[in-house]
C-alpha cells in the first residue's frame, strides 16, 4: 500500500507496481462478491422455470436461453402490470425527489445565510428527526392519509417523500462554504433582491450539492419500501419495489406451484435495477464529489 | 436533538459593533426573508413530521377494547411495550446485531477505501463503482437476490455443500438467520459507507503524508495516524447513520420473512413488530406506542454513542 500521490520517478515506480499486488488481490476477492448476486440475477434471467428449479448449475446458463421469452412474460403477465410499477417508480422517484430536493435547497441556503433567532433551534430539531424511527411517521401518517381519503392516491406516496432533513443539511454545509457572503452582499449592494440574488448568483454555485441532493432523494425514494407497502393496497398504484415483494410473497405462499412467478421475479429484479445503475454511472462526477459534502466539515 | 452539535458546526460570527436603527430594521428584514426561505421545508416539516409525531403520541396513550371502546390510559402502552417479550426481544436483537455489523462495516468500508485511496489503477477505479454498486439496488431486490442464493432450490449453496457430501446450511433459519442478513446489510451498505469515506479521503492535502514521510513514516503508519484521524468526521457521521438505520431494520426481514421457514417471526426486528400490529391486527395505539418506543431506545443509544466518542476525544472529534 503505497500513497505517494504525486508523480513518483520511474525506478520508484516500478517498485511500486510489485507491491501493489496484495491490495489488488483484496480488491478482487471483493468485486467477486459483490457481483455474485449480480451474476446469479443475470445468469439466471435467461432461465425458464425448468432451468431455475431442476437446473444443473446455478451459477451457469442452462441449456436453453430464454432471456427474451422472460422478459416479454414480464412485460405481458398480468396485463403488463410489471410496466406500471416501473412507471409509477419513475413518478414517484421525480416528483418527489425533485419537491424535495427544491426544498431542500431554499431551506439550506436560508439556513446558511441568513442569522435569525430561532435558526440554531430549528436547525437541532431538524438533524434530531433524522433519530424518528419509520413506523413511528408512516403509522400516524397512514391514519390522517385515510381520514382524508388520501390512501390509495400517488399522493399518499409522494407528499410524505418531500421530508429531506438530510438533504437541507447538505445543501446548508455547502452553500455556507461555496457561496461567500461578500458576492452575495455585492449583489445586493448593485440593488438585486433577495430572490434574485439566490436564483442567480447563489444557485449556480450550488449546481454541484443539487445535483447530489437530487440523485440520492430519487434513489431514496425509487428504493422505498415501508412507505408505499403502508399506503397502498391497488396493486396498479405499487411501486417496482412493493410490486416485487407482493410476487415473493404470492411465489413463497404457493411454493411451487408458482414456477413461472420465480423466474418473472429474477428478471423482474434485473429490469427494475437498470434504470438507477444507468443513472449512477452516468452521474459519477456529480455525486462522487458531492457524497463528501457532508463528512468534511 | 443532540446529534447537532457533533454533526454540524455554525460558523460563529465575530462580535458587531452597535447598530443604527436602520441597520437594524435592515436585519429585522433578513430575517423575515431568511424565514421565508425555510417556510416551505418547515411546512412540510410540520404537516409530515411533527402533526404525525404529535397524533402518534396522542395515540400511543389511550387502549381500544372491544368491551370498553376507546379510553385515556395514560402510560399504559408503554408499560406493556417495555415488559413485553417481543418487543424487548427485537430490541434485544438489533442492538446485538448493531453491535456485530456496524464493526464489520466500517472495517470494511475503511480498509476499502484506503486501499482505494492509495490505488490509482483503472482496476481500482473499476472496483470502487463495483463496491459501491449494491447502493443503487433497492434494499428489496437486494433481499430477494440475496433470498434466492440462500434458497435451497435455486441458490448455489446446496450444489456447493453437495460436492464434499454435506447438507447446506440453510442462512435464513432460525440458528442462521443472523449470519445471514449480516451479510445481506453489509452487502448492501458497505459500498456507500465505503465512497463517504473515500471522498472524504481524497479532500486531503497530500503534502501532508509527504512530511510524514520525511520523518520516516510508513504507508501504514500515514493510513493510521494521519489519515484516519483526517477522516473522522466522516467516520462518526457513518457510525451515527449506521446506527439509526440498523436500529429500524425492517426492509430486509420483512422482504425475507415469507421465504424463512419461520425463521423470521413477525416480531423480529422492533418496527416489524409495529407494523405487522398496526397493519395486521389493527391495534393502531399499541402499535404506536411501540413504534415511539423504539424511538426512546435509538435516541438513548445515539446519546450513548455520542457522549461516549465524545469523551475519548482523541480518536472520533
Amino acid at each position: 500500500m503505497t500513497t505517494l500521490s504525486t508523480p513518483a520517478v520511474t525506478p520508484m515506480r516500478r517498485r511500486r507496481t510489485n507491491r501493489n499486488i496484495v491490495p489488488h488481490l483484496f480488491l478482487g476477492v471483493l468485486v467477486v462478491y459483490f457481483l455474485i448476486p449480480l451474476w446469479w440475477m443475470i445468469i439466471n434471467s435467461s432461465k425458464d422455470a425448468a432451468g431455475l428449479f431442476g437446473g444443473t448449475g446455478a451459477m451457469w446458463f442452462a441449456k436453453d436461453i430464454n432471456f427474451l421469452g422472460n422478459l416479454q412474460d414480464l412485460f405481458t403477465y398480468d396485463g403488463g402490470i410489471y410496466l406500471h410499477w416501473l412507471g409509477n417508480s419513475a413518478l414517484y422517484a421525480i416528483v418527489g425527489g425533485v419537491g424535495s430536493t427544491a426544498i431542500a435547497v431554499l431551506a439550506g441556503y436560508g439556513f446558511a445565510k441568513f442569522r435569525f433567532r430561532g435558526r440554531n433551534l430549528s436547525f437541532a430539531l431538524l438533524l434530531g428527526s433524522v433519530m424518528v424511527p419509520l413506523t413511528a411517521l408512516v403509522i400516524p401518517t397512514f391514519i390522517l392519509f385515510a381520514n382524508l381519503h388520501l390512501t390509495d392516491t400517488i399522493w399518499a406516496v409522494i407528499l410524505p417523500s418531500l421530508l429531506n432533513p438530510f438533504g437541507v443539511y447538505l445543501m446548508r454545509v455547502y452553500a455556507g462554504d461555496a457561496v461567500p457572503d461578500e458576492l452575495l452582499d455585492a449583489a445586493r449592494v448593485d440593488g438585486a433582491g433577495e430572490f434574485r440574488t439566490f436564483a442567480q448568483v447563489a444557485l449556480p454555485l450550488m449546481r454541484p450539492a443539487v445535483v447530489t441532493v437530487l440523485l440520492l432523494s430519487m434513489v431514496a425514494t425509487w428504493n422505498n419500501y415501508f412507505l408505499p407497502l403502508a399506503m397502498l393496497s391497488d396493486n396498479g398504484l405499487f411501486p417496482v419495489t412493493v410490486g416485487l415483494g407482493l410476487w415473493q410473497s404470492l411465489a413463497s405462499a404457493n411454493n411451487g406451484g408458482g414456477h413461472s412467478l420465480w423466474s418473472l421475479i429474477v428478471i423482474g429484479s434485473l429490469v427494475s435495477i437498470i434504470p438507477l445503475i444507468i443513472a449512477f454511472l452516468s452521474l459519477q462526477k456529480y455525486w462522487q464529489g458531492g457524497l463528501s459534502i457532508g463528512s468534511l466539515k | 436533538m443532540t446529534s447537532a452539535p457533533a454533526i454540524a458546526s455554525p460558523r460563529r460570527r465575530t462580535p458587531r459593533v452597535p447598530l443604527s436603527s436602520t441597520q437594524r430594521a435592515a436585519q429585522r428584514r433578513r430575517a423575515a426573508i431568511g424565514w421565508l426561505f425555510i417556510a416551505p421545508f418547515g411546512v412540510v416539516f410540520l404537516l409530515f413530521l411533527v402533526a404525525p409525531l404529535a397524533y402518534a403520541l396522542g395515540l400511543s396513550l389511550f387502549t381500544k377494547g372491544l368491551a370498553t371502546g376507546t379510553e385515556f390510559a395514560w402510560f399504559a402502552n408503554y408499560i406493556q411495550a417495555f415488559t413485553d417479550p417481543s418487543f424487548l426481544r427485537g430490541v434485544g436483537f438489533v442492538v446485538t446485531f448493531s453491535l456485530v455489523l456496524i464493526p464489520i462495516q466500517m472495517a470494511l468500508s475503511l480498509g476499502v477505501a484506503l486501499v482505494l485511496d492509495a490505488l490509482t489503477s483503472r482496476f481500482a477505479r473499476f472496483s470502487r463503482l463495483v463496491i459501491f454498486l449494491p447502493y443503487a439496488i433497492p434494499a428489496v431486490i437486494g433481499a430477494i437476490m440475496w433470498g434466492f442464493l440462500y434458497s435451497p432450490t435455486f441458490g448455489p449453496l446446496g450444489q456447493l455443500f453437495g460436492l464434499i457430501g454435506q447438507q447446506a446450511p440453510f442462512l435464513l433459519d432460525a440458528d442462521h438467520v443472523f449470519g445471514g442478513l449480516i451479510n445481506v446489510v453489509t452487502w448492501q451498505w458497505a459500498g456507500y459507507y465505503m465512497i463517504i469515506i473515500y471522498a472524504a479521503l481524497q479532500g486531503i492535502d497530500p503534502s501532508i503524508y509527504e512530511a510524514a514521510r520525511i520523518d520516516g513514516a510508513s504507508s501504514w503508519q500515514v493510513a493510521l495516524r494521519i489519515k484516519v484521524p483526517l477522516v473522522s468526521n466522516a467516520l462518526l457521521l457513518i457510525l451515527v447513520f449506521a446506527l439509526i438505520g440498523t436500529l429500524q431494520f425492517f426492509t430486509e426481514p420483512a422482504v425475507l420473512r415469507p421465504i424463512s421457514n419461520g425463521g423470521i417471526t413477525p416480531d423480529f426486528t422492533p418496527n416489524l413488530y409495529a407494523y405487522t400490529t398496526a397493519f395486521s391486527y389493527a391495534q393502531f395505539n399499541y402499535a404506536s406506542a411501540i413504534s415511539f418506543a423504539l424511538g426512546i431506545v435509538v435516541f438513548i443509544c445515539v446519546y450513548i454513542f455520542l457522549f461516549a466518542t465524545r469523551k475519548r476525544g482523541s480518536f472520533l472529534s
